[in-house]
């Protein structure tokens, strides 16, 4: 962990309710947090607690009840998101999905390939920039995902339970294959998840979140080496000590 | 049975070529089958009529259908046009119809399912109009347009214009608010989130809606050309009925049966041309 921590985002005092018809529904409670530049930092919460309510807010989704949701250090305010389905547009190639932030923004075709081409590469698709998603798995749709979000050099990349919906053999491939990306192209990496053992693999900090409405419980600096081990026993130890201390109903 | 009749790969096992022959030879059982079956009725119907079972005046004989169908290629009479006039009138009033009503209905469908706003200012007068079958326009239209073109084009624009609208419209609320976020958090605009995703994404279902405007579009055209016309397959088969001539009737409807055949399978040519993307599971 380096020594000297910047904060990128900070989010103070943020609290969001949604109200229907006639209940309120508290989605996140007061929340405090600090995000570092450049760090892995996972949000790990049960399932329908605010995780996700958490992200859209950074990303101005959502806007909070209370509370603001402050980028420092930065110019700009622009995230990449992964979202949780495979949410790869599947009238788009690869390319076309991979360029879509940039196109958006009004960038030349020649040089918005350029970029999603170094991206493809990066997330290992070389090969299928003209592939449609149906003919791609689930992880290959995720890793477009991934790419997408990096399109348009974001400082802060929000990534919502991504693989979550993948088998277990594809998942410990992508979360080798997240970090190799990290490490290769560093940035600020907000990790949502309800699976322990995904979070203490991948995370440089891990804050637990309580059942709805969202508050922060707990946080963990993890500073195991990488590339980590599963069955390595201090590995075992620390994601015991998290699981007897949260109540992630798994 | 000989062995070489299937393009099996080497190594199969003989099973799975045994049941492979089985079942062709059980489809081409069942084609024989339906040949036979359309043979009979068809040899029946000629005989029926042949012997006078049948009056030719109410039925006439497949063989005699098929000399008017020859017939009708050059003869105008006795209705006054040869069948490719009837064809080329009736495909052009259609054309114009159904056109005006995609290329209105499709983005008015569209816009209503995009913009709430818009929606509630179209939606209540289009929930007024749209049970109205296109039929009971035919009065009103003729005191505003006359009989001539323009009326039976609008018969066959409004009954095209709903299935266009309802579908368009069903398939941008469809949308999957994952793939809004996706657009929004990548930066677009309240109007490039329409128009790269929920355009996209509606466009199987706006496919559905054009197939079943181009039906309804050639299923009025007969109901659209009993206003006076002088030309038609609608107004073939109103003559037909005028000059007793059931042969008349008959080739008329086959042919109206045939073109909306091609047109929808043209159609959906086009269809698949446009969402290839889409995956059949």
């Amino acid at each position: 962990m380096d020594e000297q921590r910047v904060v990128q985002v900070h989010l103070e005092n943020i609290s969001k309710s949604f109200v229907s018809r006639k209940t309120i529904f508290e989605a996140v409670n007061h929340v405090t947090i600090d995000v570092y530049k450049n760090e892995f930092l996972v949000l790990l919460g049960p399932g329908q607690c605010g995780k996700t309510v958490l992200l859209n807010m950074v990303s101005g989704l959502e806007t909070p009840t209370d509370g603001k949701v402050e980028f420092l250090n930065s110019d700009s305010t622009d995230v990449g998101f992964v979202f949780q389905k495979t949410a790869v547009f599947p009238w788009k190639t690869v390319m076309e999905n991979v360029e879509l932030p940039l196109e958006l923004k009004g960038v030349p075709k020649e040089e918005r390939r350029k970029r999603a081409q170094y991206l493809i590469e990066l997330v290992g698709l070389k090969g299928f920039e003209n592939a449609l998603p149906k003919q791609l798995s689930g992880g290959m749709k995720q890793r477009v995902g991934i790419a997408r979000a990096y399109c348009n050099n974001p400082q802060v990349l929000l990534m919502d339970e991504p693989f979550g919906a993948l088998d277990a053999q594809t998942r410990y491939q992508m979360e080798e294959e997240i970090l190799r990306i990290w490490e290769q192209e560093k940035r600020t990496v907000i990790f949502v998840t309800n699976n322990i053992e995904e979070a203490v693999y991948l995370a440089d900090r891990i804050i637990v979140l309580s059942k709805c409405p969202a508050t922060v419980k707990e946080v963990y600096d993890i500073s195991l080496p990488r590339p980590r081990d599963y069955v390595d026993p201090e590995f075992l130890r620390i994601r015991e000590a998290i699981e007897a201390n949260t109540d992630l109903a798994l | 049975m000989s062995n070489n009749t299937t393009k099996l790969p080497d190594g199969v096992a003989d099973s799975i070529k045994i049941e492979v022959a089985a079942r062709k030879k059980e489809s081409r059982q069942l084609l024989l089958i339906s040949i036979i079956s359309v043979a009979i009725f068809l040899f029946l119907w000629e005989f029926a009529v042949r012997i006078g079972w049948i009056d030719s005046k109410h039925l006439s004989a497949p063989t005699t259908i098929v000399e008017t169908f020859i017939m009708k290629l050059s003869d105008p009479n006795p209705e006054g046009g040869v069948l490719g006039t009837h064809i080329a009138t009736s495909l052009g009033l259609v054309l114009v119809g159904y056109g005006a009503a995609v290329v209105i209905g499709v983005p008015l469908g569209l816009l209503m399912g995009y913009y709430h706003t818009f929606d509630k200012l179209v939606s209540p007068i289009f929930e007024i109009v749209r049970p109205i079958p296109p039929i009971a326009w035919i009065p009103l239209s003729i005191i505003w347009l006359g009989i001539g073109t323009t009326a039976k084009a609008f018969i066959i624009f409004l009954a095209a214009f709903v299935p266009c609208v309802i579908n368009s419209y069903t398939g941008v609320k469809l949308t999957p608010a994952v793939y809004l976020n996706v657009a929004k958090t990548s930066g677009a605009s309240t109007w490039e989130m329409f128009w790269t995703v929920s355009k996209n994404y509606a466009m199987p279902l706006v496919f559905t809606g054009v197939q079943v405007a181009l039906g309804n579009a050639w299923s009025t055209l007969v109901a659209a050309e009993m206003l006076a016309a002088i030309a038609g397959l609608g107004y073939m088969i109103q003559q037909g009925r005028l000059l007793a001539r059931p042969d008349i009737i008959i080739v008329g409807m086959l042919t109206i049966g045939v073109i909306g055949a091609i047109l929808t399978f043209l159609l959906s040519k086009l269809e698949n041309h446009i969402v290839k993307w889409r995956s059949r599971s």
